[in-house]
């Protein structure tokens, strides 16, 4: 009898990995498109900026503006592929019905989870240092506390390839995926200290900004570049922490129950 | 006593107010090769959907291999290969490629002599490093039939896979399903060639409106719905259509018999009556004429 036996749960690791790495393949293999054309974009940020305001500028006292737009643009351009990787890749799986090759096999809802929110984090990250490493030979960019660096940015990658998983199952259609991106995330992260500190703005906008949980990425992120922020780093990663758990608990759930996956 | 490949027990699905599943209860044993036939909507690709855990029942149970497919989904899952009546495919991986993947989706790693033994079958080792999107329809099908078997599942579960499939291929498939299944492979098909269906099932139910209407032996499935058919030409076919015939085209008239000695007795009624009898042949059972009967009486 051709029963390949009870292999299955010591292979699940073997199953989550595969899926990881399919999901890595899937943007590397077009990273012209995921990967260098972001870093493009947010060069051409940063030259324009730099042009227009970096000698009429300065940010936390003396820091040159295109210096302070740096963390802004990686984080921002990081944020934006998190999101991007996995809701692009569970959207057009879903309209093309290749999902049923994610959905046979015996992975669990939460191995599922981890591959498609760690591939979004490294696309994420990749593209974050390269928006960093072109950024260099124009800017003097200071890294004051490298920890928070990274644990921003993780966390960051990681909240937005969660918001990506939540918009990739709920939309049925590119038009819904583009609404969810365009009227919520875009919004959100060019409004969250990008290209300006919340001090610049009048008080009503200043406390408008401070419920937006991407400001605290942006913002935490920041300090690990200067050594100061708009906030204490700690809040920030703590609004962050809180808002990644509250994202990734009700992703898990959607998965558990199937919510548009399993009719 | 061997544990069934497959038991469905009551199993109901409901979408809002439509009903596709309403009380299915079958059991397929271990190496049969079954037929799921039924008219479209009939609820076949929804029991198929649940046994593979793509659709949740409202009602009733599931087990593949004896593990339930929604409580111990991991080992039910390992244990089912299914062909997906969509043509759906990944775009942006060689057929090669694609089959590693599904096969690390089930936790097989290093199955290269196996993935090439079934491209091998499945006549598709030429394209074995082309991508997907360059493939035809038949070609994309076939490696939907290899994607099913790449963690060598002990059950098979076709979902019509040769709609579109040229006659050829459609050959070859059945030849390695065949391999399979007399491998020990149990193997569930639904398809709408019911002549595919008569030659390589063993035990066929059918569906309707989401209900079980005929469940046996395809052998017993013929013998007890289907009649055979004595087909003459008839130089005055109006005297066969007054003696029970019916009509069709250049005097053929076709008369429904049980057994072989009703023949002669209804020859003879054609002879005396003066229709004038000029050829004559003789039609078998078949599962088309079976599936309308039992259709027709549900």
């Amino acid at each position: 009898m051709p029963d390949p036996g009870p292999r299955a749960r010591a292979s699940s690791w073997v199953g989550f990995r595969t899926l990881l790495g399919k999901e890595v393949l899937r943007f590397w293999k077009v990273a012209f498109q995921t990967i260098l054309a972001p870093v493009l974009n947010a060069l051409l940020f940063l030259l324009i900026f730099s042009h227009v305001l970096d000698r009429h500028v300065t940010m936390y006292g003396d820091i040159a503006y295109t210096a302070f737009l740096v963390p802004g643009l990686v984080m921002m351009s990081l944020l934006q592929n998190a999101f991007a990787n996995s809701s692009s890749s569970l959207i057009q799986s879903k309209i093309t019905g290749n999902i049923i090759f994610v959905l046979l096999p015996p992975i669990a809802y939460h191995e599922l989870y981890a591959a498609y929110v760690i591939a979004s984090v490294l696309r994420a990250l990749m593209v974050g240092l390269g928006v960093l490493v072109v950024s260099l030979p124009f800017v003097d960019v200071s890294f004051a506390a490298p920890g928070w660096i990274v644990a921003f940015a993780l966390i960051g990658g990681a909240t937005l390839g969660t918001l990506g998983m939540i918009a990739g199952i709920w939309a049925d259609k590119f038009d819904q995926l583009s609404a969810f991106q365009n009227f919520l995330i875009m919004p959100l992260t060019m409004l969250s200290g990008v290209f300006f500190s919340i001090h610049s703005l009048p008080d009503i906008w200043q406390e408008v900004l401070r419920i937006n949980p991407f400001f605290f990425m942006i913002d935490g992120f920041r300090y690990g570049f200067f050594g100061q922020s708009d906030v204490n780093p700690w809040l920030s990663l703590g609004v962050a922490g809180v808002f990644f758990l509250f994202l990734a608990a009700l992703t898990l759930v959607m998965l558990a129950r199937g919510y548009k996956l399993r009719s | 006593m061997a544990v069934a490949a497959i038991r469905v027990d009551q199993v109901t699905k409901h979408y809002g107010t439509l009903r596709a599943l309403a009380g299915v209860s079958l059991e397929v044993a271990q190496g049969e090769f079954f037929g799921l036939l039924g008219p479209n909507g009939a609820g076949k690709t929804t029991l198929i959907s649940a046994l593979a855990g793509l659709v949740r029942p409202t009602s009733g149970t599931l087990e593949v291999m004896g593990y339930d497919v929604v409580g111990d989904y991991r080992n039910a899952r390992q244990h089912i290969g299914v062909v997906p009546q969509e043509l759906v495919f990944d775009p942006f991986f060689s057929v090669r490629e694609l089959l590693r993947i599904q096969s690390g989706y089930f936790g097989v790693r290093r199955n290269d002599d196996w993935i090439d033994e079934i491209l091998c079958n499945l006549d598709l080792l030429p394209k074995a490093n082309a991508n997907m999107r360059t493939l035809s329809g038949g070609m994309k099908r076939r490696v939907l039939v290899a994607q099913a078997l790449v963690h060598r599942p002990p059950v098979i579960v076709l979902d019509e896979p040769t709609a579109g499939v040229d006659v050829e291929l459609r050959q070859g498939l059945w030849r390695f399903i065949r391999k399979l299944n007399r491998d020990g492979h149990t193997v569930v098909l639904t398809t709408h060639y019911l002549e595919e269906a008569e030659a390589l099932c063993g035990r066929i139910a059918m569906l309707k409106s989401g209900r079980v209407v005929a469940l046996d032996s395809t052998q017993a499935l013929l013998r007890q719905f289907a009649t055979h058919t004595l087909r003459v030409r008839l130089q005055n076919p109006e005297i066969g259509c007054t003696l029970g015939g019916n009509p069709d085209v250049d005097g053929w008239v076709d008369f429904a018999f049980d057994v072989y000695a009703d023949v002669e007795p209804l020859l003879g009624r054609l002879r005396e009556a003066g229709a004038g009898v000029d050829e004559i042949q003789l039609g078998e059972p078949d599962l088309e004429r079976v599936f309308v009967d039992v259709m027709n009486r549900a």
